[in-house]
């Protein structure tokens, strides 16, 4: 909820673009991130780590 | 959808940044791109001149956390120094004193990405490696943007060893350790980087004078710089063979380096002789372009013998 004390404004058009961008920027990037994180798992402990019994 | 942000009073200046960010190409230059190239580009020969075997996806992964790690150095750089770059022509219009990104923004994602690329690093390699890539952040972000750049006109003569660590880096990423022939690449590096800059630095005397930054020319003078910027030249054209005489550059290594070195003196002695109006600034910029190629050869040639087959020992 928006502090009724703090003025606010309304997002220009432009800006409304840029957060747009920024916040997909920010989803490709974690996505990379545990994509990494995936690889490495992998080429550490080796393949047979997706088949271990549980 | 109604989108709502703060803003200030009437009362209140309004701050240089936008409160909803900047672009997605802005925190990309944050991060000096072409400098992580260089980076990406060095570490790589540090791990081909290195004894051992990495796993391509790792070795892949350890570039990347070295390229961001150094992005992130730049990152935090740009964030110290945005008083002093918006005085400068060369960098008025990097994101920070061009008001597209706040500065805390700047210090949060450079924050960030060190951590992570650390991490990473740790994680993928060895934390040998990691450690490294950790000193070269806190040398360059710390060491180098807050303390010597703003202190003494040896500042890039010390500083240039945050650039020299890459192939450092890269070595302890394939071998675990550090062994001679990244020390001999850091080495080249660390002696390449004062002719280098200086050469600049010639030219941009008035801009750093006016930034307050103590280049070599501002300090001790343009005549002092040139001699200076060919006594470093002299000293690095030999530097530059000792690859072929440690056994890890052949013989194509050995041509670009004679060849490279006395270009390097001869670049040199042309910026010593030359001192005034458009000849000076030709023989600096010279000296500049010559000295990236020199370096980006050099390590070429040992990029090509150790990876294609080109290797063809002289010792």
């Amino acid at each position: 909820m928006p502090d009724p004390e703090v003025p606010y404004r309304q997002l220009t058009p432009q800006e409304e673009a840029r957060r747009r961008k920024r916040s997909i920027a920010i989803a490709l990037a974690l996505g990379a991130w545990v994509l990494l994180f995936f690889v490495l798992t992998i080429v550490k402990l080796g393949p047979q780590i997706l088949s271990r019994p549980l | 959808m109604t989108s709502l942000t703060n803003t200030i009073g009437p009362d209140v200046p309004a701050p240089a940044f936008t409160a909803v960010g900047g672009d997605v190409p802005d925190y990309f230059a944050l991060l000096k791109p072409r400098v992580m190239v260089l980076v990406i580009f060095t570490a790589l020969v540090g791990m081909v001149v290195s004894h051992g075997h990495v796993q391509p996806a790792i070795g892949v992964i350890s570039l990347l956390a070295i390229a961001v790690g150094a992005g992130a150095s730049g990152c935090l750089n740009m964030w110290w120094d945005a008083d002093i770059d918006a005085v400068m022509t060369r960098t008025a219009q990097r994101p920070i004193p061009a008001g597209r990104i706040s500065s805390e923004e700047a210090l949060g994602f450079g924050l960030f990405l060190s951590v992570a690329s650390v991490l990473v690093l740790g994680l993928a390699a060895n934390w040998l490696a990691a450690g490294l890539l950790a000193f070269t952040i806190v040398f360059y972000a710390v060491i180098y943007s807050m303390w010597l750049k703003r202190a003494t006109a040896q500042n890039i003569v010390i500083g240039g060893a945050a650039g020299a660590l890459p192939p450092v880096i890269g070595q302890a990423v394939v071998s675990g350790s550090v062994g001679i022939e990244s020390l001999v690449l850091f080495a080249i590096i660390f002696i390449w980087t004062p002719p280098h800059f200086w050469a600049l630095a010639l030219i941009k005397a008035e801009e750093y004078a006016r930034a307050g930054i103590p280049m070599m020319p501002n300090v001790a003078g343009p005549a002092s710089t040139r001699r200076q910027i060919v006594w470093y030249s002299v000293f690095l054209a030999p530097l530059g063979l000792v690859p072929v005489a440690l056994g890890f550059g052949g013989l194509l290594y050995a041509v670009i380096g004679v060849v490279g070195g006395l270009g390097m003196l001869a670049f040199s002695v042309r910026v010593l002789k030359n001192r005034e109006g458009e000849a000076e600034k030709r023989a600096a910029m010279g000296m500049f372009g010559f000295s990236i190629l020199y370096l980006f050869a050099l390590f070429s040639a040992l990029l090509a013998e150790q990876s294609f087959g080109l290797f063809r020992p002289l010792v």
